[in-house]
């Protein structure tokens, strides 16, 4: 009684003091479920990654039928963006910039997957899936070993090696 | 003719700026006294002509003005950009049509019915607003600039490249844009005081997403709705799109999905591995959001020529994510002297700045050079400065001094001054 009492007094509150403003408030509320279709924001920390997992055994499969057609079949000579090597390069007079090589953040590499890829079918890939080829491209660029297993928990303690050369060039206020 | 015509302000030809501040003064000094009849008439002044349509079109004879150097990544077709015709086109305003595009997975064809705009994470309430529920919001709008990250990066190339105007720095737009402040959509929603930046994310097949500092949000955001008056178009984020006022165009997330508020970045494929600059000792700058004082002419330039020599208008565009166009100054002797250019009437902050000057060519050799100041005292580097510290083939937020080489059949070249 005393919360229903409660909330209803926050929404008087409310009501009032978007009345008092003349705005519109017709922002409608959302439901936890509908948001969880549509959240696909990663955090370097972790945080909102989803539930399951994947090893590079796995994902070599998934990446042979979903990536090779683009990136090739070892991630270095495909049509598009070469995903593995260039270790050691970015200082050379030719960097090649690779996710094993140049990005900072394991997690980006989910994030980007479950976003949007395969390019032809986004969003087709299950998220053990999605860990699963992280896995392989990060197993394919040394980082991780074949059977690690990704998920939630460990996806965010494994340490890209160009991780500690990120400068900020935005200061935060 | 003007008290200025001859009045040299500066080597190789460059003529007083006060011709432009007394347009119009001389005409009307000469009475016409000819008489003509209707034999003399083109034949488009001896019967009415065409009637009334519902949208309009260029002249036939404008042929020039269509997107340039359309480029999509191999087997893509929608991943990869076109660039805004910039010599062929005059003042502030990029007519939406012609406005470059840059989209990684295509252009999505949304039903602004089923469309979405949802807010949360660290908000008190999570909302969710359609078009119909924006609508009824207070708008505000701005003439502001936009421009990709990767304009102009192909005149950091080791060797100048002989390519057109538009392809160099056609990555560049201006457009009144309309919406609502995102601000007032957060007040709707409430942020909690751990909340430092959101993540916006499209529409489109890659929900394309991007972290903002929330105190840019504050400042200026809107969730634009309109440009130039009409809805946006698709390629420009119909129904919706975030638009940051002088920061770098990736970040102004187009067919605006979803916005969740964080306590920090996400480090996004885009923020990271994209538009990032990699510097000589190794180091990997992320996050160079204002796209810094910068101008290029745009008449004469590559794929505008000139004709005969004699009296020419030197034309171009400024501007700053910074603030407002202070000054340009135009050199036709490859910057050993400089002029003042005269700046147009609207000089807006954030926005393109329109700037002019008057030129006698002589024939010879020349190279054409401009360089802008903002409000905030930004000078526009030269192409070395900018270089520096740079790792090869890190090319991106670029705005150096672009040079062009007038050669002696009226060519324009890129070159390296």
């Amino acid at each position: 009684m005393f919360i229903r009492s409660a909330l209803f007094t926050a929404l008087v509150i409310f009501t009032c003091s978007v009345m008092a403003g003349e705005k519109p408030g017709l922002g409608k509320a959302i439901s936890m479920e509908e948001l969880a279709k549509v959240d696909y924001t990663v955090l370097p920390n972790g945080y909102g990654l989803p539930e399951g997992s994947g090893n590079a055994e796995n994902g070599a499969v998934v990446y042979a039928q979903n990536c090779l057609a683009c990136h090739g079949e070892d991630g270095t000579d495909g049509l598009n963006d070469r995903l593995v090597g260039g270790l050691g390069s970015l200082t050379t007079d030719k960097p090649v910039k690779t996710v094993g090589s140049y990005w900072p953040y394991a997690t980006t590499l989910f994030d980007y997957v479950r976003r949007a890829m395969p390019y032809q079918a986004p969003g087709s890939l299950t998220n053990n899936q999605v860990y699963a080829v992280t896995a392989y491209i990060l197993f394919l660029n040394g980082i991780v070993e074949e059977d690690a297993q990704l998920n939630a928990q460990t996806l965010p303690n494994v340490k890209m090696p160009n991780r500690d050369n990120v400068v900020w060039d935005y200061q935060p206020e | 003719m003007t008290d200025f015509d001859d009045i040299p302000v500066a080597g190789n030809g460059l003529l007083d700026r006060r011709i432009f501040l007394k347009a119009g003064a001389a005409g009307g000094a000469t009475l016409l006294t000819a008489t003509a009849g209707a034999q003399d008439r083109p034949d488009w002044m001896r019967m009415p002509g065409a009637g009334m349509s519902e949208t309009g079109a260029p002249s036939e004879y404008e042929t020039q003005l269509h997107r340039r150097a359309i480029g999509s990544q191999t087997g893509t077709t929608g991943s990869g950009a076109s660039r805004t015709p910039l010599p062929y086109l005059d003042g502030i305003i990029t007519p939406s049509r012609l406005h470059f595009e840059r989209h990684h997975s295509g252009i999505p064809n949304i039903d602004p019915d089923q469309h979405k705009l949802i807010i949360h994470g660290l908000v008190d309430r999570p909302l969710s607003f359609s078009l119909d529920a924006l609508a009824r919001y207070q708008t505000v709008s701005s003439i502001q600039f936009l421009e990709c990250a990767g304009n102009s990066l192909r005149m950091l190339a080791p060797e100048p490249l002989q390519i057109s105007c538009s392809l160099l720095h056609g990555l560049v737009a201006a457009s009144e844009w309309g919406g609502i402040p995102l601000s007032a959509l957060l007040e709707e929603t409430g942020v909690k005081p751990s909340a430092r930046w959101l993540v916006a994310s499209g529409g489109d097949a890659c929900r394309m997403s991007r972290s903002v500092p929330l105190d840019k949000i504050m400042d200026d955001a809107i969730v634009a709705l309109y440009q130039n008056g009409e809805p946006l178009r698709p390629a420009n984020g119909y129904p919706m799109r975030l638009f940051l006022p002088g920061w770098e165009g990736n970040m102004s997330v187009k067919w605006l999905h979803t916005i969740k508020l964080v306590d920090q970045p996400a480090m996004t494929k885009d923020e990271t591995s994209k538009y990032s600059d990699l510097q000589d000792n190794g180091e990997t700058r992320l996050f160079s959001f204002p796209m810094r004082v910068k101008s290029v002419i745009t008449s004469p330039a590559p794929g505008l020529d000139l004709g005969e020599p004699g009296g020419y208008q030197v034309s171009g565009i400024a501007w700053s994510g910074d603030g407002k166009i202070r000054r340009v100054e135009v050199s036709a002797d490859g910057g050993n002297t400089w002029a003042d250019a005269a700046l147009d009437e609207h000089v807006l902050s954030k926005c393109l700045t329109r700037f002019r000057s008057a030129w006698r060519w002589d024939g010879g050799p020349a190279v054409l050079l401009s360089r802008a100041v903002d409000s905030a005292g930004n000078v526009q580097p030269t192409r070395s400065v900018v270089l520096q510290g740079r790792a090869p083939g890190a090319f991106d937020h670029c705005n150096a001094i672009q040079a062009w080489q007038i050669s002696r059949n009226g060519k324009v070249n890129n070159v390296y001054s």
